[in-house]
């Protein structure tokens, strides 16, 4: 769930907002049917913003019974202290991470490799390589994904997020060829994101991508995958789902 | 019903206290002798490293405490590994309820990922322990071809439901096991020894089995 001023957004391609109702309400809604764990990420730039999402997690916290992450805005330690404090059960860092690759180091040897995932938005070029983005995908780094995801794993992060941003929005799968080569060189689990738009997908992302978890969120905002439905699937499909 | 939970430096509480109020129970949090007595139940939850909690709670006279309570205690993933004997995380010593040592998982293949993180499923009993020690069978009868839990905590959870784990160290099978999670090699997934219960998972983050789990234990 993208969260802006206290209400879930879902961009298509990072651009155009969509509202989709209150983050809590949603969250509930969504561990009781089944979800495995909830993503917040704070998109409010503010300091304001960041006053309402901390009193948003402090409210998943007391409402929800599954684990939950929140990301977005983190830059530096005190900003995890508060988001664990407020009840997150994880934190994912991104472009903060990027520019100061420490903070990884810094996070896990406070909190452990478990409360640290790092998030990472990366375009395919035509040539096919991969480069991470800064700031929700708006800023090109000189950074190749595999070497920076290799590199977080050394710093001790706990999760790789993966986003494609060539994926993300399109809703013709994930980018399961790089998520297969993150998967099978790194010893982490990898989290895929970007790109579901049918049950398929997210069969696909597991058998084809080896991801170790998949994310989506407008699929579900709007109702056109039931999680359950797709848990059953995925069931019968051979994969490992709690039911 | 008073509820204590054990103040010391193990991190992420909030999710034990929250789990506990939407039971409707409003829990003290408190490292006072006094009070953790007087609780009817005592909760020793936690996050951590097992050198540095134990410091804490040998300082704090914590250990000694936690030792000779007498009602329902539950500790959870630290928790329990603080209450065995040993622990390979920072070779500690450890509180001893539970007479077994608590290991470092020992990856065998690419998919062995440490820490062990995630949902995973849980079956009663002490599983292959329980084979070799069959006095262990006490707690489970065989009911219509499946094992049947008889004891209190997990009354109303079945074999193979789903709870959530976070943890890098495993609590070996031994004839405290209650119920067993298979990742890397079968290990103990809960232990129980007179009124002292305990449970690697996190009842507090692992939904409506989670929530059942606590509520048993607050019933005990």
């Amino acid at each position: 769930m993208d969260v802006k001023d206290g209400q879930t957004v879902k961009g298509t391609n990072f651009v155009n907002l969509r509202h989709a109702g209150d983050p809590v309400e949603l969250g509930k809604a969504y561990s009781e049917q089944g979800a495995d764990e909830l993503v917040f990420l704070d998109i409010t730039a503010s300091h304001e913003g960041r006053k309402t999402f901390t009193d948003m997690v402090t409210r998943v916290a007391a409402t929800v019974n599954i684990p939950f992450s929140v990301g977005g805005g983190i830059g530096e330690l005190k900003d995890v202290d508060r988001l664990l404090n407020a009840g997150a059960d994880k934190v994912s860092v991104n472009s903060a991470a990027l520019r100061n690759p420490g903070l990884i180091d810094e996070i896990t040897s406070h909190f452990g490799s478990q409360v640290c995932i790092v998030a990472i938005d990366a375009h395919q070029d035509e040539q096919g390589q991969w480069t991470c983005y800064l700031n929700g995908g708006r800023i090109p780094t000189d950074r190749s994904l595999f070497e920076w995801a290799h590199e977080a794993q050394e710093r001790g992060a706990g999760e790789i997020l993966f986003t494609s941003m060539n994926h993300d929005g399109v809703k013709a799968g994930f980018a399961n060829e790089a998520l297969r080569r993150l998967s099978d060189s790194l010893s982490i689990p990898i989290i895929a994101s970007g790109g579901a738009g049918c049950k398929e997908h997210f069969r696909d992302t597991f058998i084809e991508g080896h991801s170790d978890a998949a994310l989506a969120a407008s699929v579900f905002h709007f109702g056109e995958i039931p999680i359950p439905e797709l848990k059953q699937y995925l069931k019968s499909e051979g994969i490992n789902v709690r039911l | 019903m008073k509820v204590a939970i054990v103040k010391y430096n193990a991190g992420n509480i909030y999710s034990v206290i929250h789990a506990l109020n939407r039971l409707g129970v409003n829990p003290i949090l408190t490292d006072d002798a006094a009070e953790l007595r007087a609780a009817d139940k005592v909760l020793f939850p936690g996050q951590g490293e097992a050198r540095q909690a134990m410091g804490y709670l040998r300082e704090h006279g914590l250990d000694e405490v936690i030792r000779s309570l007498q009602q329902p205690v539950l500790g959870i993933c630290i928790g329990q590994q603080l209450m065995c004997r040993h622990s390979e995380e920072g070779d500690t010593d450890c509180l001893g309820i539970f007479p077994v040592d608590v290991k470092r998982f020992c990856p065998q293949r690419h998919e062995d990922k440490v820490p062990h993180m995630g949902w995973n499923q849980v079956k009663m009993g002490n599983g292959e322990f329980f084979k070799r020690e069959a006095s262990q069978s006490a707690e489970r009868t065989m009911e219509n071809g499946q094992w049947k839990m008889d004891n209190g905590l997990f009354s109303g959870v079945n074999d193979g439901d789903y709870v959530y784990f976070v943890h890098s160290y495993y609590v070996p099978l031994c004839a405290e096991t209650i119920a067993t999670t298979d990742y890397i090699l079968p290990y103990s997934a809960a232990l129980h020894k007179d009124n002292f219960y305990a449970t690697q998972f996190h009842p507090e983050k692992s939904g409506a089995v989670g929530e059942r789990i606590l509520e048993n234990f607050l019933k005990l």
